[in-house]
């Protein structure tokens, strides 16, 4: 490689604020994650206009921090990356125009990336080692994808969810046993107290891709098992409900995951998300992993949440391809996978 | 003073340029294409037709609301974007006085209304002192167009409109207005940053300048989902 590339990368996609300077796409100079979180749990959840204000009030003061951090001015970079789906599109909106406006005025390339490649991307960061081609399943509040990485930058889905995302259900559930938002992380903490085979909750198969998700029948399954203990009057142990649904949410995603290892015959899985940091799936992953004599792959717990290192580490393989965006770029809250604007 | 500036809070995409004094040039569309998409390849026709070296400028402007939420985060962190990569001040410009600027001159009492949906606009009233300068009259607020019409009829001066509240409400004005009044052309109806720039000079010049960081758009309205909890808290009282 002749010289280093340092991109300076943003991402408000959804209630994160985010900047980071990453350099040839593994090496993180800073990282900076503003997030909004605590105003939203008023809520129960993410609101789209309030995340956007928050959004334009934290932008340059993430982005000056990331540099600051990385002890560079524009100077020393050499693009902006940016999330611009898929996404909230009032955030989506803020970073991409900012991110343009600050290329244009240093004179930089802008590189738009795909949220969910940033997220396959994390992996980059925390494994030196891992090339492509691997399996990688994406879960976050927002989606639950199961792709083949073929190359860097060349995704192929082979199955996502046809209702919730596995993280929505997270939420929902947590809700309704009375836990709270964000409902992953909670789950997954009083799990850790509670059987995972006390109730059986069904593992939902759905039509289209062997490999599709389908997470809204197992939520169904919770909320009815609620009710009909509620009207009996029998007591529902919390940490009970939360580990047998947290236990089936896991045996859909292992059990397709290891499925596509077998299908595509590939000795490499990844895992990527706000909910790949959930400790029984990962625990799972590895366990079932180990068995398959396959190599398991996982970012650290602070690059799978949203995090701007992610779209820097996916933005420079796109930017070595010579990919470059426009001045009209523009948010796509439904961008998808593999397509290119 | 060399001055940049944008505005995006409604139908219009605009920018600006104002070099000492002289507006060196203007463009703006109304083509219903996303700001994100028009905005800054807007500013690059005009800084490469006027050769303008973003370095030399000396502030950044935007109109800062009220307006369309998205419209205004588009032009505000565009400039801020811009403010912090060229390392300038930036100034936000109210887009009400803005828009009282497409009648400067005019001898009365100029009233911008902006469509604020929910029978409501966004709207104040002003008349020009020693232009740029001008006193407000009306402060600037959302208000229920019954009760704008109610404070104009109080004042009993001819009333100057614009904004994009004029087609929305030209008849309820023409029914129950009781002073005189103008509507205005195609030509003075909407914002323009051509105004964004010339108040933006006269507020530089006053020292209300700021760093792009500090820089956020005035909603005159909290997102819905804060006024309902607000709503339901307030309800158990």
């Amino acid at each position: 490689m002749a010289t280093d590339v340092k991109i300076l990368a943003i991402e408000s996609s959804c209630d994160e604020t985010a900047a980071a300077v990453v350099k040839n796409g593994r090496e993180v100079l800073s990282n900076v994650i503003y997030s909004q979180i605590d105003l939203h749990t008023l809520y129960g959840g993410v609101v789209p206009e309030i995340a956007s204000r928050k959004h334009i009030d934290k932008i340059n003061r993430v982005v000056e921090k990331a540099l600051e951090d990385a002890n560079l001015t524009l100077k020393d970079i050499d693009a902006v990356a940016v999330t611009y789906g898929p996404g909230l599109v009032g955030p989506l909106l803020v970073g991409v125009s900012a991110a343009k406006a600050i290329a244009y005025g240093a004179g930089l390339p802008i590189v738009g990336v795909h949220h969910i490649e940033g997220h396959i991307s994390a992996n980059y960061i925390t494994n030196p080692q891992l090339e492509p081609p691997f399996v990688c399943l994406v879960v976050s509040g927002g989606h639950t994808h199961l792709v083949k990485v073929s190359d860097y930058g060349e995704y192929e889905i082979l199955g996502k969810t046809s209702d919730d995302a596995a993280g929505e259900a997270f939420d929902k559930v947590a809700r309704a046993i009375g836990l709270g938002y964000p409902g992953g992380p909670k789950i997954d903490k009083v799990s850790k107290e509670g059987n995972p085979n006390a109730m059986k909750f069904p593992r939902a198969k759905v039509g289209g891709s062997e490999l599709d998700f389908s997470f809204s029948g197992m939520k169904s399954a919770v909320l009815n098992y609620l009710n009909t203990a509620r009207m009996n009057n029998e007591e529902i142990v919390q940490a009970d409900v939360a580990a047998s649904f947290q236990q089936a949410v896991i045996d859909v995603l292992v059990g397709h995951s290891m499925a596509a290892v077998d299908m595509y015959n590939i000795d490499k899985f990844a895992i990527a998300g706000g909910v790949a940091s959930n400790s029984g799936l990962r625990a799972a992953f590895e366990e079932a992993c180990k068995e398959k004599k396959v190599e398991f792959f996982r970012p650290e717990p602070i690059l799978c949440t949203d995090n701007a290192a992610m779209i820097g580490a996916a933005a420079y393989y796109e930017y070595v391809k010579g990919v470059r965006h426009g001045l009209d770029l523009n948010a796509i809250p439904n961008l998808k996978l593999g397509e290119k604007a | 003073m060399k001055i940049l500036a944008v505005d995006s809070s409604g139908l219009v995409a605009s920018v600006a340029y104002l070099e000492d004094g002289i507006l060196k040039g203007v463009l703006s569309y109304n083509n219903q294409k996303t700001h994100s998409q028009t905005l800054l390849p807007m500013i690059d026709e005009l800084v490469k037709n006027l050769n303008i070296d973003l370095n030399n400028i000396d502030y950044l402007a935007v109109s800062n609301g009220p307006g369309s939420f998205t419209g205004l985060r588009i032009g505000v962190a565009t400039i801020k974007g811009l403010g912090l990569s060229i390392d300038k001040e930036v100034v936000g410009v109210p887009t009400l006085e803005s828009l009282a600027f497409n009648w400067q001159g005019a001898d009365g009492v100029i009233c911008p209304i902006m469509d604020a949906r929910r029978s409501q606009v966004y709207a104040a009233a002003y008349k020009f002192t020693q232009i740029p300068e001008s006193q407000c009259i009306i402060e600037q607020d959302s208000y229920m167009i019954e009760e704008l019409c109610e404070k104009l009829n109080a004042l009993g001066e001819k009333v100057y409109f614009a904004g994009d509240g004029v087609p929305v409400y030209r008849d309820y004005l023409e029914k129950n207005l009781k002073v005189e009044y103008q509507f205005p052309s195609a030509a003075n109806c909407y914002q323009n940053a051509a105004n964004i720039a010339v108040l933006a000079e006269m507020y530089a010049n006053r020292g209300e300048a700021q760093n792009a960081r500090d820089l956020t758009p005035v909603y005159l309205r909290k997102p819905q989902a804060e006024r309902e909890r607000e709503e339901m808290l307030n309800g158990k009282d």
